[in-house]
């Protein structure tokens, strides 16, 4: 007999579990197989750009849509079957929807009751973790997109949930309003909170989740953590110097400098390490071609999506890039 | 852990309705309309003394107005005033992207549909007995609180008179409780308000019109329109209950099936969108 154990137990099952998820809608297959587990204590990323799928996923793993094939376990459990599946799990896809005509406070009065138990009782802490105490007597339809969005966190906060899902929940957030969400989503997961967040923005992914599964066209192209992909992709480094003829024979005969070409009137390459880097630099200065910028880029979603296909089908990289001029040695 | 069930639901379909615009507008017209009426009946009455048919019976006691705006009333006023809510409480919900909002919480589908259910029926009922009371009183003060005559031209004292008009108004709830069922289908389906709502309005004009359609009139006891007229059963001596137990069934015949259809198709659904 085994006795019972609690907590992030490996046989417990996992908060999401995702198998074969496919959805119709007609012709087009908005959600084409889907795989994935999150465990708990994560905070995963469900990267991808606009009308990859990522709503429609998150809305099927609500139990909001049905799947034409495959299923969705929320803690081993199927929320198509019954709302019970929900019981741990809280949050909202797209924006979250209020009534307009109700203060804030009803709001959240309104969905405690139809959380029954004691949520009604935290209503209040609700509304102060997203700093909506002042306005809570106000009516929702006055209510601006930010603050509409605080009030769906707030709402999902009723359910002290072991796991959010989110939809984008920065989307139409000022740089303040942004960070904040950010700092509440952190703050969630130190308090254990499993999170799946869905966004385009690869930075906002990568500052708060450990893990990701990037989608494209309803199908996952990468699933694992950010790092190992942008790894995989290489930095790419620009340059721009006092005289960039001579800059680019200087690179041309560096060692670990690769993939040199001009784009936008700019060099660039890929580095094997910093250290390259460091040498490139010492060697262009000697040569007389004085550094203005040299910079690592930021990796964009784009280029994860390159890296990803490269490794496919050959060199797409520059045959999709008219502005890109492969430099040869 | 405790959780929620169709009475959460019910009680705060009932708090929202007490803070939407159009529930005043459908419990306005039922409060103003036999008003009005008697007022109309009043300047009437002094200009040209009775020249119309209900002149004369409705002068003679209050309690006749209740049974004539129940006789006008089901033409079209009492289903549009049934329908602004019927069909506007799934929809409105659709419309606003609420309905994800409060299907992911604790309460299974099946349970929110009953909680709403009851409350468009609730507000149909408020609406009904509503417009019932204030022709009863309006009517009470301009004609008195006078014995009824009845359809077969007996008379029935005042006290009497009362009971049968609020046993009449139940009778009236039969074909109210189709139309709400109705508009439930509509707005369910529909998934916009002014179409659920216009559409039910129509579908009840439909039956009046396949009612005076020529070849058609063996129809007529099973049409929804006939069945607002059965509470005239009970002003017959003696009452006369097949009509309300044929309004009973008929009813039953076309509700059933439109909340059953509404409730399947709000199960099943998908919830995208908003
Ligand atoms: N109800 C629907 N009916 C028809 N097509 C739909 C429906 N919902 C989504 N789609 C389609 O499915 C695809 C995926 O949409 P989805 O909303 O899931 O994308 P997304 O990844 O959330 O995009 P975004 O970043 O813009 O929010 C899109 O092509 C969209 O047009
Ligand atoms: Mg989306």
């Amino acid at each position: 007999m085994s006795v019972p154990r609690r907590g992030s137990d490996t046989d417990a099952p996992p908060p999401v579990e995702v198998r074969g998820l496919v959805k119709r809608y007609g012709e087009l297959t908005a959600v084409d197989g889907v795989d994935l587990t999150v465990r708990a204590g994560d905070v995963y990323g469900y990267l991808g750009p606009n009308g990859a799928g990522k709503t429609t996923s998150l809305r099927m793993m609500l139990g909001l849509i049905r799947p034409t094939s495959g299923s969705v376990r929320l803690f081993g459990r199927d929320p198509q079957q019954s709302v019970k599946a929900l019981d741990d799990v809280a949050g909202f896809v797209e924006a979250p929807a209020f009534y307009a005509y109700l203060t804030a406070r009803r709001n959240l009065e309104l969905l405690a009751a139809y959380d029954g138990d004691e949520a009604r009782s935290r209503v209040d802490h609700a509304l102060a973790t997203v700093e909506l105490t002042g306005r809570a007597r106000d009516r929702v339809g006055g209510y601006s997109h930010g603050m509409k969005q605080r009030l769906g966190i707030a709402a999902a906060l009723l359910r002290e949930p072991k796991l959010m899902i989110l939809d984008e929940p920065a989307t139409g957030l000022d740089p303040a309003g942004m960070r904040d969400m950010r700092q509440l989503i952190r703050g969630l997961a130190e308090q254990g909170i499993t999170v799946v967040l869905s966004s385009h923005l690869l930075a906002e992914v990568e500052e708060l989740c450990n893990r990701v599964a990037i989608v494209r066209e309803g199908r996952i192209v990468y699933e694992g953590m950010i790092s190992e992909l942008k790894r995989g992709a290489g930095t790419t480094y620009r340059l721009a110097t006092t005289d960039d003829e001579r800059a680019l024979a200087v690179c041309r005969a560096q060692r670990g400098i690769n993939d040199l070409r001009v784009q936008h009137q700019r060099i660039c390459f890929t580095a094997s390490g910093e250290a390259a880097v460091a040498e490139l630099s010492q060697a262009l200065v000697e040569a007389g071609a004085l550094i203005h910028t040299l910079a690592p880029e930021t990796v964009t979603l784009e280029d994860l999506f390159f890296s990803l296909t490269e490794g496919r089908d050959g060199d797409r990289m520059a045959s999709e890039d008219p502005d890109s001029v492969e430099v040869a040695r | 852990m405790k959780r929620p069930g169709v009475l959460s639901v019910y009680r705060w379909e009932l708090i929202k309705l007490r803070y939407q615009k159009r529930t005043y507008l459908g419990l306005g017209a039922s409060l103003i309309v036999p008003i009005i009426f008697v007022v109309a009946i009043h300047f009437r009455h002094d200009r040209r003394g009775g020249d119309f048919a209900f002149a004369s019976y409705l002068t003679r006691s209050g309690l006749a107005v209740p049974l004539v705006i129940m006789l006008f009333g089901a033409v079209w006023m009492f289903p549009l005033i049934t329908a602004l809510v019927a069909g506007d409480i799934f929809a409105s919900e659709d419309h606003n992207g609420t309905l994800k909002t409060i299907l992911t919480r604790s309460l299974e589908r099946g349970q929110i549909f009953a909680g709403k259910a009851l409350a468009a029926a609730t507000y149909a009922v408020a609406a009904i007995l509503l417009g019932g009371t204030v022709a009863v009183i309006a009517g009470s003060i301009q004609s008195g609180f006078n014995s009824l005559q009845t359809l077969s031209g007996t008379v029935v004292s005042a006290p009497k008179g009362l009971e049968l008009v609020y046993v009449g108004l139940l009778v009236y709830l039969i074909p109210i409780g189709t139309v709400v069922c109705i508009g439930l289908l509509l707005s369910t389906i529909t998934r916009n308000s002014a179409a659920a709502v216009v559409g039910t309005l129509m579908v009840s004009l439909l039956f009046q019109l396949i009612g005076i359609l020529p070849g058609l009139t063996g129809l007529q006891p099973y049409l929804l329109s006939t069945q607002f007229n059965a509470w005239q059963g009970l002003l017959r001596t003696p009452i006369d209950w097949s009509p309300i137990i044929r309004a009973a069934w008929v009813c039953a015949m076309y509700g059933v099936p439109a909340m059953a259809a509404a409730f399947l198709v709000f199960l099943r659904r998908d919830v995208a969108g908003g």
